[in-house]
């Protein structure tokens, strides 16, 4: 076949003229060229292009960009739109990926690699420590731009480098508290007064679980104490000052006693069952929030929305919240802005607006971020604040006092992977009826292969 | 105005050979051969800028990729600094031999593409065989059948996800009609590999079917008639009319199967999302696509990750021959 077809080709190709026949080459030659170029243009360095559209498009405003994850509320509770107004050059847009680990990934990536950035990059507590430790080169230094003391200290420390160099601006902090329902405390034979409660586990993780004994001995049938193992061992963790890494940066979480005491403290509960067999925020877990399976969690402020959307709307106000054994942060974030943007500056400046106290305080409002910033805490919004779920508790009054007694803790870049770990790869076997002690083999060898390079 | 030289000439009258024009000028001479060479040149390489599109995107996006996988696999390198690599040999590929986790999860993919591969092939068969009869509304069955294969991998596991719920899923409600406990889905060694099966067999049946149903159509219609004059029963005419006719066909759904169990990797992941790419608390139902993901992206080892990338392929060589090894000796044996 193949034979055959040729001298025919042979025979057309030569019957052109040869302006016919240039002209073809040149079609050929011009589309390879086009379609070398696009491949090359597809790994090429796109930032030049985001530049011009940025500048080129609203009619000669300086288009900000902001990459997000999850629900940062800043355009949901109208920033964008009064920060356009205070500066008419301005034009903010922004990108939101749903989930942080979907997120993160693509941010190192863009980081690494100097393009695909936005102006602004939001960054998670649980990556902020490996981006100060390894990103801070190409990120601007928004010190002069924020003002350190508006902010609490230990936010402010965990996005500034060693060096001195403050390279993220914290939005929201979770401090926590204990969420819990005065129905089934009270049927259980436990106070449902947040003070009373409060007092019933005050300086002590060891009294909560105790409670949770109480909890069992009377509790409604179908129920537990906490919703998890996994909620715990966070809580517990959270409020340590030293946890995974020292201050040196070394790895110290298999010779912690603070780790291994709240591992087995959350192993001896769940031993117990007094946590429910489940993992936090698979839909299972959610639907134990509907179905009211369990009594009392740990609770930072975003939680409450959470429960909220995950509730049966009856089971609005028969929350209450006290506060914790020890207080701890659980969740929060930061802005930070890469230096090759080409509007740093601008980019710079609205980061520090939307993170300082009257925003945050505007932002808490509508979406419960709690403000990462003291000044907040005096204000309407934050003193007067109440949620659905917990009726006329002052939540805000509460996170407040709790953030306040936050430790500084130690972070490292790992934490989310060795958090993870204990949580996902150990003290929910204990839930599912392995020992203690081989939760914790297992958990520390899947840890110990994912922090080895 | 230029002539055609190279097509035949026409045929001069009263000649029977083709005369040239006798006074040809010695640079008409050499504008043909120009022309000539030209052409040539032409024919030569124009193939290969036709063709060359197909292949500058396969260099750039997959033999590039390939070669710096190897050469990353060679280094200690980390998705926060990937051009910060610092070389460490082999041991990216020493470390797998006591892995345990890597061996894993080659274990678990093999387990995983068994138990979906082989129910799924045979269903496939049956279910091609019952629908190669005349049935009323035939084309309604085979838009049914591939109806699974139409949906997205994600929306059907989060879904199966559901189903499969220990405390809540219609499945453990289903069993629960007969007596039988809550199964653990997510967490049992066993449960999580058959359920995580359930979804690639669930998927890829009906396109399984529909490969051996066209199959089917085209073996003639004689050879079931003589088989049934000979007295064969329909079980015998399917043993020794129908397997041996698709044994090609077979082979090739053989063979993609093994491709598709072995990068099984969005339903386990999707499997149990919250614990991310660790595919169970126990590691129970991660495959090596998702080991492989879990080193590079979310404990940002580019550089174990590629080795393991790396062994996969070799694993995955050995399969094809061994796969090419059977095929050769069940040709030669029919």
């Amino acid at each position: 076949m193949r034979a055959r077809t040729l001298p025919h080709s042979r025979l057309r190709s030569g019957g052109g003229t040869r302006i016919a026949r240039t002209t073809r080459k040149t079609v050929v030659i011009a589309a390879v060229a086009a379609l070398g170029a696009g491949l090359l243009a597809g790994c090429a360095d796109d930032g030049k292009d985001e530049d011009d559209t940025s500048s080129g498009s609203g009619g000669g405003k300086t288009k900000i960009t902001l990459g997000l994850f999850g629900t940062a509320g800043f355009e949901e509770s109208g920033l964008y739109k009064e920060y356009e107004k205070l500066h008419p050059d301005i034009d903010i847009q922004q990108t939101v990926v749903e989930r942080n680990e979907n997120y993160y990934p693509a941010l190192l990536n863009h980081l690494t690699t100097g393009s695909g950035l936005q102006d602004i990059q939001m960054v998670e507590v649980g990556n902020i420590a490996e981006i100060v430790g390894t990103q801070s080169d190409k990120l601007l230094d928004l010190s002069k731009y924020g003002k350190k003391d508006d902010y609490l200290p230990w936010k402010w420390q965990q996005g500034t480098t060693s060096g001195g160099q403050t390279v993220a601006l914290g939005t929201d902090v979770g401090p926590m508290a204990i969420c819990y329902r005065k129905d089934l405390f009270e049927k259980a034979g436990l106070p449902t007064d947040r003070a009373e409660v409060g007092k019933l586990w005050a300086g002590s993780w060891d009294k909560l679980v105790e409670t949770g004994n109480k909890y069992k001995a009377k509790a409604p049938k179908g129920t537990t104490f906490l919703d998890s193992p996994g909620g715990l061992l966070q809580a517990i963790l959270s409020s340590e000052k030293d946890r995974f890494y020292d201050s040196s940066g070394e790895v110290i979480y298999k010779t912690n006693p603070a780790v291994k005491n709240a591992f087995d403290l959350t192993a001896k509960a769940a031993k117990d069952g007094l946590v429910g067999n489940q993992t936090q925020f698979q839909p299972a877990w959610d639907t134990t929030i509907a179905n009211s399976k369990f009594a009392a969690m740990s609770c930072p402020p975003w939680m409450l929305g959470y429960i909220k959307g995950k509730s049966k709307p009856e089971a609005a106000g028969k929350w209450e919240i006290a506060q914790a054994p020890k207080s701890g942060n659980w969740g929060g974030s930061f802005l930070s802005v890469p230096k090759n943007g080409k509007n740093a500056e601008e980019a710079a400046k609205l980061a520090a607006w939307l993170t300082a106290p009257e925003q945050q305080a505007k932002l808490f409002a509508v979406q419960g971020s709690f403000p990462s910033t003291p000044a907040a805490y005096d204000s309407d919004a934050v003193k007067n604040a109440k949620n659905d779920m917990t009726g006329d508790a002052p939540i805000g009054t509460i996170f407040a006092e709790a953030a306040k007694n936050i430790p500084v803790q130690t972070i490292g870049p790992k934490d989310q992977i060795i958090q993870q770990g204990l949580t996902d790869n150990g003290v929910i076997l204990v839930a599912q009826g392995k020992s203690a002690g081989e939760a914790w083999k297992n958990a520390v060898k899947t840890i110990d292969n994912a922090l080895d390079k | 105005m230029p002539t055609r030289h190279d097509a035949a000439a026409p045929p001069v009258k009263g000649g029977a050979a083709p005369a040239r024009p006798p006074a040809e000028s010695a640079s008409e001479e050499r504008r043909r051969a120009r022309l000539s060479r030209r052409w040539q040149r032409d024919v030569r390489w124009s193939p290969y800028a036709f063709v060359s599109p197909f292949f500058l995107l396969f260099v750039a996006f997959g033999l590039f990729p390939l070669l710096y996988t190897g050469w990353a696999s060679l280094h200690a390198v980390e998705l926060t600094a990937p051009t910060d690599m610092s070389w460490v040999g082999l041991r990216n590929f020493t470390r797998i031999f006591d892995d345990e986790f890597f061996w894993n999860a080659a274990k678990n993919t093999l387990i995983i593409g068994i138990i979906s591969t082989v129910p799924q092939l045979m269903m496939a068969l049956g279910i091609a065989h019952i629908l190669n009869y005349k049935l009323r509304a035939s084309t309604f069955y085979r838009v049914v059948m591939l109806a699974p294969y139409a949906t997205s991998i994600a929306a059907a596991t989060l879904v199966f996800v559901l189903l499969f719920g220990r405390d809540y899923g219609m499945i453990n409600w289903f069993l629960g009609l007969f007596g039988m406990d809550q199964v653990d889905w997510q967490n049992g060694t066993w449960y999580s590999k058959i359920a995580v099966s359930t979804v690639v067999i669930w998927r890829w049946t009906g396109y399984n079917a529909l490969i051996y149903l066209a199959a089917m159509q085209a073996i003639p219609q004689d050879l079931y008639e003589s088989a049934a004059l000979d007295g064969a029963s329909r079980w015998k005419q399917f043993l020794h009319v129908t397997l041996p006719s698709l044994r090609p066909t077979i082979l090739f759904t053989c063979v993609v199967s093994t491709i598709g169990a072995s990068q099984l990797f969005a339903e386990p992941l999707l499997f149990d999302a919250n614990k991310g790419a660790s595919g169970g608390s126990q590691h129970q139902f991660q495959t090596l696509g998702l080991y492989l993901y879990e080193q590079g992206w979310v404990n940002q080892h580019l550089g174990r990750a590629s080795a393991i990338a790396w062994t996969m392929f070799l694993i995955l060589i050995v399969v094809g021959i061994i796969n090419y090894v059977i095929s050769r000796r069940l040709r030669a044996s029919s």
